[in-house]
């Protein structure tokens, strides 16, 4: 594939709002993962909140989109210049050049949650003012960064569950290089709610404890909610031997199981070769590989086949899940971030929470912070629904 | 920038509409529309296990996808596929949000699996032993537009033969009163970049200013506004009619779809 500049980027999670915030914690291996206080869920697990989502307001004309999952987006848009960014792409290319690539599995479901606690105890209804197109449906994020923007290009959101904001990457590099568009707003926005808290909860999925990605010991995910963006254009002659690219997307699916992966790992193995030969590299070309790492049994012994079956079992590898949680939709989308950070800044980022990695697990995890200098890396987003993406992030030279 | 593609296969199925050729004949004025509740297959695509578990839009997609593989004649595993739908199952939504408003809160987790948005695209995938990629969109009111986009797209620069599955169906009260969809619609069309000779038409859209059409028949207009994927119907009466022709597609706010129909003789 043609290679796209990351020209902007920025990140607001659990381990912080925008990049130097979120560099700083993985510089310090810090969790933002605490015990589970959202709302009134009462269940033994830990959670990845960002702190002060709902005191941020949507601006007035705009109203309709709050929601807990617009909150966040609107949060994240204003770290690291990037809203001024888009703005500077949005008058350089044209609005109706610049498209909006949403990654998200919930959206703002919360929002649907809370009416029907309050339906009216005769007729059923939900309550006045309840807005379904702008905060539960799942374009609803998609629509609020278009408006919020003033971007008049093609927009849609991408809802493969936990590889969403993953695959906006792929949407985007289509939308580009079939010439319909010139930029494109990726990323990925998912945010708490109760579907997901008791829907993993009721497949036995979320450990008690912080998620220990690829840990012996380790027993289910930690659920986090995240906003990650990006502003993708076609390489110019300004992009200099420091500019981030994107260099190659792989996607498959299992065609195995709604909610397993395949158990030697057969699709994400597909993926990350698919994503090396978008590429044109070799597995030998990859520094570091950023895990889906989600710290259920099954994801990480079969991501771990399949991560040795393509590149053996040298090529250092972690999940940033320990301290993140699992971010769902915006998984693909924060990881891309953290991958972009790790190049900028030579750094592979150690496994938190991970004490004793699973001897049966063959790929090289690392726990400890590793500096030394990463040209490329490759990041995994699976989901249910047997969908996978890889994703590989280089410098330009 | 216009984006084409030889469209291989098609699948229908709405209200009044079982199939592509008894679409056909409504949309080509051969034969009167009749509205009824749309009757949904039993997808036998599916092993009993999983039939037991899908709801009615997965029936849905898979009915209209299997309908546009089989008149394309190609093997669905070996497409790329793009399914795009403005709320998937609404039916199990609701079930969720109903339990998640009870103190027990005691959900079940094979809904939870099937509350994903991909939900029929990964059904689709076990059933067929389809390992391509495979993308799953929403867009609203505009699914089916965003949809037709994303999987030109692929087309045009991959050179993939590509699976395009629009579907929605309705929501059950409470959320039926805010989100009005009063049935289930589909459309599914094999997309191809080079011609065949199952071919049915040539396919060229491009965004566009213009004001976006309505059906001429009233009732076929009203199942064109209710639903997101029945937005296809300008579209598929060009192919009905095996006309050359142009239809403007009501997407966003801010654009419209100029679609251009040239039929393969």
């Amino acid at each position: 594939m043609k290679p796209l500049l990351l020209k902007e980027f920025t990140s607001s999670s659990c381990i912080g709002k925008g990049v130097a915030a979120t560099l700083q914690s993985l510089l310090a291996q810090r969790s933002g993962l605490s015990r589970c206080d959202f709302e009134s869920v009462d269940i033994e697990t830990h959670i990845g909140a960002v702190a002060g989502v709902d005191d941020v307001r949507l601006p007035h004309d705009l109203h309709q989109f709050e929601c807990r999952n617009n909150r966040l987006a609107e949060l994240a848009l204003q770290q690291d210049g990037f809203f001024e960014g888009v703005q500077k792409a949005a008058e350089r290319w044209g609005r109706r050049r610049v498209g909006v690539f949403l990654g998200t599995s919930t959206a703002g479901i919360l929002q649907t949650e809370l009416a029907y606690r309050a339906r009216d105890p005769v007729s059923g209804a939900l309550p006045p003012g309840f807005e379904y197109g702008s905060t539960h449906n799942s374009f609803s994020v998609a629509d609020y960064v278009r408006r919020r923007c003033r971007l008049a290009g093609p927009a849609v959101a991408v809802s493969c569950a936990c590889a969403s904001s993953a695959k906006v990457f792929g949407s985007a590099r289509r939308m580009i290089e079939s010439g319909v568009i010139d930029a494109a707003l990726v990323g990925g926005v998912d945010s708490l709610c109760l579907t997901t808290l008791y829907g993993f909860h009721a497949l036995q999925l979320t450990s008690p404890a912080p998620c220990r990605p690829f840990d012996v010991a380790r027993d289910g995910l930690s659920i986090g909610e995240a906003a990650a963006f990006a502003l993708l254009e076609r390489p110019s002659e300004e992009s200099d031997r420091r500019s981030l690219l994107l260099l190659g997307i792989g996607e498959s699916s299992d065609a195995y199981h709604m909610s397993a992966p395949h158990p030697e790992g057969l699709g994400a193995r597909r993926a990350m070769q698919a994503a090396l030969a978008a590429a044109a590299l070799e597995p030998t070309d990859i520094d570091y590989i950023n895990l889906h790492g989600t710290g259920t049994p099954s994801n990480d012994r079969s991501e771990s086949q399949a991560v040795t079956s393509v590149f053996g079992p040298t090529t250092p590898c972690s999940s940033t899940k320990g301290a993140t949680g699992h971010t769902l939709g915006a998984a693909g989308a924060l990881e891309a971030v953290i991958s972009a950070l790790a190049i900028q800044h030579g750094l592979m980022p150690g496994g938190v929470h991970t004490s004793t990695v699973d001897p049966m697990l063959t790929a090289h995890y690392i726990k400890s912070n590793r500096r030394a200098p990463v040209a490329r890396v490759l990041s995994n987003s699976f989901g249910f629904g047997g969908t996978n993406c890889s994703l590989i992030f280089g410098r330009a030279a | 920038m216009k984006l084409s593609a030889y469209i291989n296969g098609i699948g229908v199925l709405g209200p009044g509409l079982a199939n592509w050729s008894e679409t056909a004949a409504v949309l080509s004025g051969r034969q009167a529309y009749r509205p009824a509740a749309a009757v949904l297959p039993v997808p036998l695509i599916l092993a009993a296990a999983e039939r037991r578990r899908t709801g009615r839009v997965v029936k849905l997609a898979l009915a209209v996808a299997w309908e546009a593989t089989s008149q394309a004649g190609v093997e669905p595993a070996a497409l790329a596929s793009v399914f795009s739908s403005s709320g998937g199952d609404g039916h199990n939504c609701h079930e969720l949000c109903q339990a998640l408003s009870h103190p027990a809160r005691e959900i079940s987790p094979t809904r939870f699996a099937n509350s994903v948005h991909n939900a029929a695209a990964g059904y689709w995938s076990i059933a067929t032993g389809a390992t391509a990629e495979s993308n799953v969109l929403c867009a609203f009111d505009a699914s089916f537009n965003a949809g037709l986009l994303e999987a030109l797209t692929q087309v045009v620069v991959d050179g993939e033969s590509v699976l395009l599955v629009a579907y929605d169906s309705e929501y059950p009260q409470p959320l039926h009163a805010v989100r009005p969809i009063p049935d289930a619609f589909g459309v599914a069309m094999v997309l191809a970049p080079q011609r065949r000779a199952s071919s049915m038409a040539r396919l060229d859209v491009a965004l566009s200013d213009a004001g976006h059409e309505l059906m001429p028949d009233p009732a076929l207009e009203a199942l064109r506004a209710a639903i997101p994927a029945a937005r296809s119907l300008p579209l598929l009466r060009l192919l009905a009619r095996r006309e050359a022709g142009c239809a403007i597609l009501e997407y966003l706010d801010v654009a419209r779809l100029d679609a251009r129909i040239e039929p393969c003789a």
